[in-house]
């Protein structure tokens, strides 16, 4: 099973926000999108959830096109969460992460449904405060929630089944290890028959999770491949507007991206003088 | 465990018994409610007077007390009914409205589903010759008449606030203001068409009441409010999905579009309906799924079962009130209902604004 983004153009209005965009998500692949604001990366997000139907091209799971699904039979294929939740209603903790097993109430395996919603709670560390209402946590813990709902709506018991994780900037509100935490957790589930789409800003968990990386720029796919292909100082610097170094860790073998100014300067900044 | 652990296990424990409590508690003031309805008024009867007519109602004996018989059926018996069902169709359309409107001030009477409602039922009365032909089925008239109405409104008003898949407070509130503007309007210019005896029939209507109530008279509307409180099941885990948020309805499949107008249609023919037959009883649909919501949640599955036994209740004791103040003169039961609630509506803007909350 593939999910699979074939020449996708998405207008917004009179403006063309994504040209031509082709790639495709395998389970077992963690493909990350990267791109400064308004690249298009949550508009590509949500046509490959099949929320928003491209004005041409097409998205299709399995070969069959998204908009082909009802919404029921996508829910039960991927789990979608948003950059922003707007929930304000003071629902506990674990009723919102319960949610996410709507998509599977005809079936009627309630011992099911509480092993997924009880293995999101411990995934995102969300256990200890399950009965506390959704509207008194902080903007962090509400935000892992949301991840934990759709961590319970792609629960399986058998790995077997092909499904799809698709999260937009799942990590905007964490605290440092809780941003590894949720990326390492997707990067885990695509060796359990998951294929996982996260669009994040920070490069450096892109380089340190993803399978695969897709950089937009301005409604382009400037490049698509392994993170080593796609961290490299040039293309970054010319995409981000910034001026950035490679550094490798040794320990973990992997490469690092580090900013170092803005790429309009001629020249990197003279470092601050240090006191005497 | 630390004193802080225990005193908040004990602060959970308090809350979780007032849930547990809330149901039976409503469901006690629901039947005090309706014994109330039916023992109290003009003629005095005893409890052990209704116990003998319902004793020969079921055993289909002969009755002992034709009278006693006659207040009790034909009269009391038809309010009661009315009450409970107004009062749970206005409880119930206030809680879907807030659900959809992701927005607990939304109710009919303030987004101008009433006002559409009775605008179109005093249309109704007074260009009523129109429809004579209809003969016996006049009386499915109204209550149509006021859903289409009230079915206008709420698309009117959903249409205006919707900003971006959220509906903005302040745009739905502006809108309810200008469509009950529009309905307030249509209803003048009626009055100014009007005959004597016409007009009198739309006071009625703008104040308020269950005492018109006749088997006859009300049996159309009731069939549409059993509809709309029917189909509560059904909805009930949807509309927190809609709470979670439209889009993030979409991708845990509900047919969001779909979904919400089969809710806007219900709540319009439950509102058209009670409109038809009581008139315009307001802040019942805010009022008790707000309080509601502070005891057991937002929860439908509790909310929206409890909000309309809690409505029923609270309409009942309304009219018993209502009787009871100045007899053998009946205060429109809207009268007080808007005394009571429309404080209450202040109020809950007040804590709004001070919390700062996003809606």
């Amino acid at each position: 099973m593939k999910l699979n983004a074939h020449q996708i153009n998405v207008d917004l209005g009179a403006q063309r926000v994504l040209h031509d965009i082709s790639l495709s998500v395998e389970p077992g692949e963690f493909l990350v999108i990267l791109g400064p604001n308004g690249a298009g990366k949550s508009t590509l997000l949500n046509v490959l959830s099949g929320e928003r139907v491209a004005d041409a091209g097409t998205a299709s799971l399995d070969g069959i096109a998204l908009h082909e699904f009802t919404p029921l039979e996508l829910a039960r294929k991927r789990a979608l969460m948003l950059q922003r939740a707007s929930l304000t209603f003071p629902f506990v903790v674990r009723d919102v992460v319960a949610m996410g097993r709507e998509p599977f109430l005809d079936d009627g395996d309630v011992k099911a449904d509480e092993t997924a919603v009880d293995w999101a709670l411990e995934a995102t560390d969300m256990h200890s405060l399950q009965q506390r209402p959704y509207t008194k946590l902080s903007g962090g813990e509400q935000q892992r929630v949301q991840l934990a709902r759709v961590l319970a709506q792609i629960w399986r018991s058998s790995n077997d089944e092909a499904r799809f994780l698709l999260l937009d900037e799942p990590t905007s509100s964490l605290d440092l290890a809780h941003q590894h935490t949720t990326m390492r957790l997707a990067h885990k589930l695509t060796t359990q028959g998951v294929g996982a789409v996260a669009v994040v800003h920070d490069l450096n968990l892109a380089a340190l999770y993803a399978t695969k990386i897709a950089l937009l720029s301005q409604g382009h796919l400037v490049a698509l491949g392994t993170p080593d292909q796609i961290l490299v100082p040039d293309l970054i610097s010319e995409v981000f507007g910034i001026s950035v170094t490679q550094v490798r860790d040794e320990a973990s073998g992997r490469t690092l991206i580090v900013p170092v100014g803005l790429y309009s300067d001629a020249t990197r900044p003279a470092p601050l003088q240090a006191a005497q | 465990m630390s004193v802080l652990a225990v005193q908040r296990t004990q602060g959970r424990d308090l809350t979780e018994i007032l849930r547990r409590l809330t149901l039976p508690i409503l469901i006690l003031l629901m039947v005090g409610g309706i014994a109330a309805g039916l023992l109290q008024g003009a003629a005095s009867l005893s409890l052990s007077d209704l116990s003998r007519v319902l004793w020969e109602v079921l055993t289909q004996a002969q009755p002992t007390d034709q009278v006693a018989h006659a207040i009790l059926l034909e009269i009391r018996a038809p309010r009661v009914v009315l009450g409970v069902m107004v009062g749970a169709t206005l409880a119930v359309s206030g809680t879907i409205l807030q659900a959809l409107f992701r927005n607990p001030l939304a109710e009919a009477g303030i987004i101008g589903v009433s006002a559409g409602a009775s605008a179109a039922a005093v249309a109704t009365i007074v260009l009523g010759g129109a429809f004579a032909a209809l003969g016996p089925l006049i009386l499915y008239a109204l209550p149509v008449a006021a859903f289409v109405g009230g079915l206008i409104a709420t698309l009117l008003v959903m249409a205006v606030a919707r900003v971006g898949g959220q509906s903005s407070m302040s745009t739905m509130l502006l809108g309810g203001i200008a469509v009950s503007a529009l309905g307030g309007a249509l209803m003048g210019l009626m009055m100014f068409l009007s005959n004597d005896e016409q007009l009198r029939s739309i006071t009625f209507w703008m104040l308020g009441s269950l005492g018109a109530a006749t088997w006859t008279t009300i049996v159309p509307a009731l069939a549409m409010m059993a509809v709309m409180l029917g189909a509560m099941p059904a909805l009930m885990r949807r509309l927190n999905l809609i709470l979670l948020g439209e889009r993030e309805a979409l991708s845990l499949g509900l047919k969001v579009d779909v979904f919400k107008n089969v809710c806007v249609t219900l709540v319009a023919a439950g509102v058209g309906a009670a409109v038809a037959v009581s008139g315009t009883i307001g802040f019942v649909g805010i009022v008790v799924p707000h309080l509601l919501r502070f005891v057991v949640g937002p929860d439908h599955r509790v909310l929206m079962p409890a909000s309309a036994i809690g409505g029923a209740a609270l309409l009942l004791w309304a009219d018993v009130v209502a009787r009871t103040l100045a007899p053998p003169a009946e205060l429109p039961i809207g009268v007080l209902t808007a005394l009571l609630g429309a404080p209450f509506f202040l109020w809950l803007l007040r804590r709004a604004t001070r919390e700062g909350a996003a809606w």
